[in-house]
């Protein structure tokens, strides 16, 4: 039962990342109705600039919070200058330009920082926490809180502050917002600004436990996207849920059915299942086509 | 913005030449080998694989709009198929190849039955999926005992037959060439076509296309069908020619590198699969020699830029720019298209 416990606390942990990861593709979705395939190599590319920083000598929270702004002014960068021009043009191309975002990015970090696995560094003490009669590591516990605060944040802004309102404006009715003064295409790219930004964090939060190198997104933007689906892909708070759903349950599966080898599969499985069965998620709006 | 659709029936007058064009052209490609290095020659044979594998993703996203960014998993199986049978069971090389191409026919065919309620990003998303799980299930321990697991299988390269005074790369190469003809010819025979013309209506029109009486879900699943046979043909020649296959060498990175190819050398364009292989062939040796890195810094770089200024692709701008030659060379005599 300890055993099973720890196993979903891990999954738990885990899970937060992928809520992280899912809930920046949700926003994207949202007002743009693209899943940005960039989305995990933009995270490492962060990661790595927070690296950098903290290997200058910078403290730990200093380069944190100087990492969030920088992937925030990349994001808004990125959908100024790249994604902007092929807003109107058919999904292949959109998905090409990402695919080609996905690999410049890879191939960046590989290029500055090798593709040597890296030491990050975690913000929480060594030594394992006792709650009751379990052991958790510390690390996983701030991933958690770490990813809480967020959440939290983000729930603030987009609820309580008329630059979330007309955010959310701009996302659901982009004509009737432009009408009412709301600058569309600068929503826009703040939406991009933040999932970069909440990227940035997950990623930083995921480096300790899987280390850094350039292709450590790539699993998780997968477990990242069938988080997204099974909780609706235009549902924030069923992307966080299906963040941990999806955590928990490659962990549970992981130790006692499939092994580890084959957890990736599970999230093929996991995708292909949730679109063919239920294409909105739990949460999501089932959309109808007018033909 | 989608490129148009192929060329349509030639005028005879240029017909003719045409004929010539392509015979000079085959008689060039057949003497190639004897002109570079083995070394060489192994790389023109991958570029007559890559050729094949690409015309299948075309076919599919190209022609059927049908986005797939996991075909570097048909290539995988096709690959497997081969090389599990020549090593386990012994099965002389060149019938590996069909055998690959129908297991390939028939697992793409039921992958693509589920893709048929998946339009565009979410067909992207799934086959983002399946190209990313490939390694992991080629590692898979129930299957150890055919994959080789990790470590992957070593095969035996083919000696040419008849005792052609030729070396086996130069066989091989000739041996790719003949299957690239036939399933250039088999592709081309099906697209130019009802078939084509139904793939293209579905990619653009998905609802008139319908309303016209053409069966969309067949058509899309025949597509995906098709595609993965054509990438698994070329999968199986890629192992007889490399050798080896090995669960990595088939990551996600395989299945850009098709995406890739297929940009470059132009969307639904039959001869765009030759430029795109030659691209994905030969400009990663050159870009390897500033850093291992630079490769794929180019293929990002090529990929976006090509959506922004050149859509159609290398055989779309060839296109064009041919059409605009003929009509300044033929002046006022000849009418345009």
């Amino acid at each position: 039962m300890d055993a099973f416990l720890n196993q979903v606390f891990a999954g738990l942990a885990t899970g937060g990342i992928y809520a992280s990861v899912a809930l920046a593709l949700v926003m994207i979705y949202q007002a743009t109705h693209l899943v940005n395939f960039a989305q995990g190599e933009l995270a490492m590319f962060s990661t790595y600039i927070a690296w950098t920083l903290i290997d200058a000598g910078m403290p730990y929270w200093a380069a944190f919070f100087l990492t969030v702004v920088i992937a925030f002014v990349l994001g808004v960068l990125i959908e100024r200058i790249i994604v902007r021009p092929v807003e109107r043009a058919p999904v292949l191309s959109v998905v090409v330009v990402f695919i080609g975002l996905l690999v410049i990015f890879n191939s960046l970090a590989g290029w500055i920082y090798s593709y040597t696995i890296k030491v990050f560094p975690s913000p929480f003490p060594k030594e394992p926490v006792h709650i009751g009669s379990h052991f958790f590591s510390a690390h996983q516990i701030g991933a958690v809180g770490v990813t809480l605060v967020v959440l939290g944040l983000l729930y603030a802004f987009f609820r309580y502050t008329p630059l979330g309102l007309a955010m959310r404006a701009a996302a659901q009715n982009p004509d009737s917002s432009r009408l009412v003064g709301i600058r569309v295409g600068w929503m826009l790219a703040l939406g991009w600004g933040l999932a970069s930004a909440i990227g940035a964090v997950a990623g930083m939060m995921v480096a300790p436990v899987v280390y850094l190198d350039p292709n450590m997104m790539a699993g998780i933007l997968l477990y990242a996207f069938a988080a997204a689906l099974v909780g609706g892909v235009d549902s924030p708070g069923g992307a966080v849920l299906g963040g941990f759903l999806v955590g928990v349950l490659e962990n549970l599966l992981g130790a006692y059915v499939i092994g580890n080898e084959l957890k990736l599969a599970f999230a093929l499985v996991l995708i292909v299942g949730v679109l063919v069965v239920r294409p909105s998620g739990l949460f999501g709006k089932v959309h109808v086509t007018r033909v | 913005m989608m490129p148009a659709s192929p060329a349509t029936a030639a005028p005879t007058a240029s017909s003719k030449s045409r004929i010539i064009g392509l015979a000079a052209l085959l008689l060039a490609v057949c003497a190639l080998p004897f002109m570079v290095s083995n070394y060489h020659t192994f790389q023109l044979t991958l570029v007559l694989v890559y050729a094949i594998a690409l015309l299948g993703l075309n076919i599919l996203t190209g022609y059927n709009g049908q986005i797939s960014l996991g075909h570097g998993a048909f290539y995988a199986i096709g690959a497997y198929v081969a090389a599990i049978l020549m090593d386990k069971f012994g099965v002389p090389y060149w019938l590996t190849v069909p055998v690959a191409g129908v297991v390939c026919l028939a697992t793409g065919f039921l992958f693509g039955l589920p893709a048929l309620r998946l339009e565009g990003l979410y067909l992207a998303l799934a086959t983002f999926a399946l190209g990313v799980s490939m390694p992991q299930l080629l590692k898979d321990k129930h299957l150890e005992q055919w994959t080789g697991g990790v470590q992957g299988i070593v095969i035996i390269k083919p000696d040419p037959p008849f005792g052609l005074p030729i070396n086996p790369d130069q066989w091989l190469y000739y041996f790719t060439l003949a299957i690239l003809l036939l399933m250039f010819l088999l592709g081309w025979n099906l697209l130019r076509g009802r078939v084509g013309r139904s793939l293209i209506a579905i990619r653009d029109q998905p609802v008139a296309a319908e309303a016209m009486g053409v069966n969309s879900a067949l058509y899309k699943s025949l597509a995906f069908g098709v595609s993965a046979m054509y990438t698994g043909v070329a999968g199986a020649l890629g192992a007889i020619a490399v050798q080896f296959v090995a669960p990595d060498s088939f990551g996600i990175f395989l299945s850009i590198t098709f995406l890739v190819g297929i940009v470059i050398g132009g969307l639904a364009s039959i001869p765009g699969a030759i430029y795109g292989a030659i691209f994905i062939q030969f400009v990663p040796n050159i870009a390897d020699e500033i850093s291992k890195a630079a490769p794929w810094a180019i293929y990002g770089v090529f990929m976006i830029g090509f959506m922004y200024v050149m859509p159609v692709g290398v055989a779309g701008a060839i296109r064009i720019g041919w059409a605009r030659f003929r009509r300044k060379a033929g002046g006022s005599g000849h009418h345009p298209g």
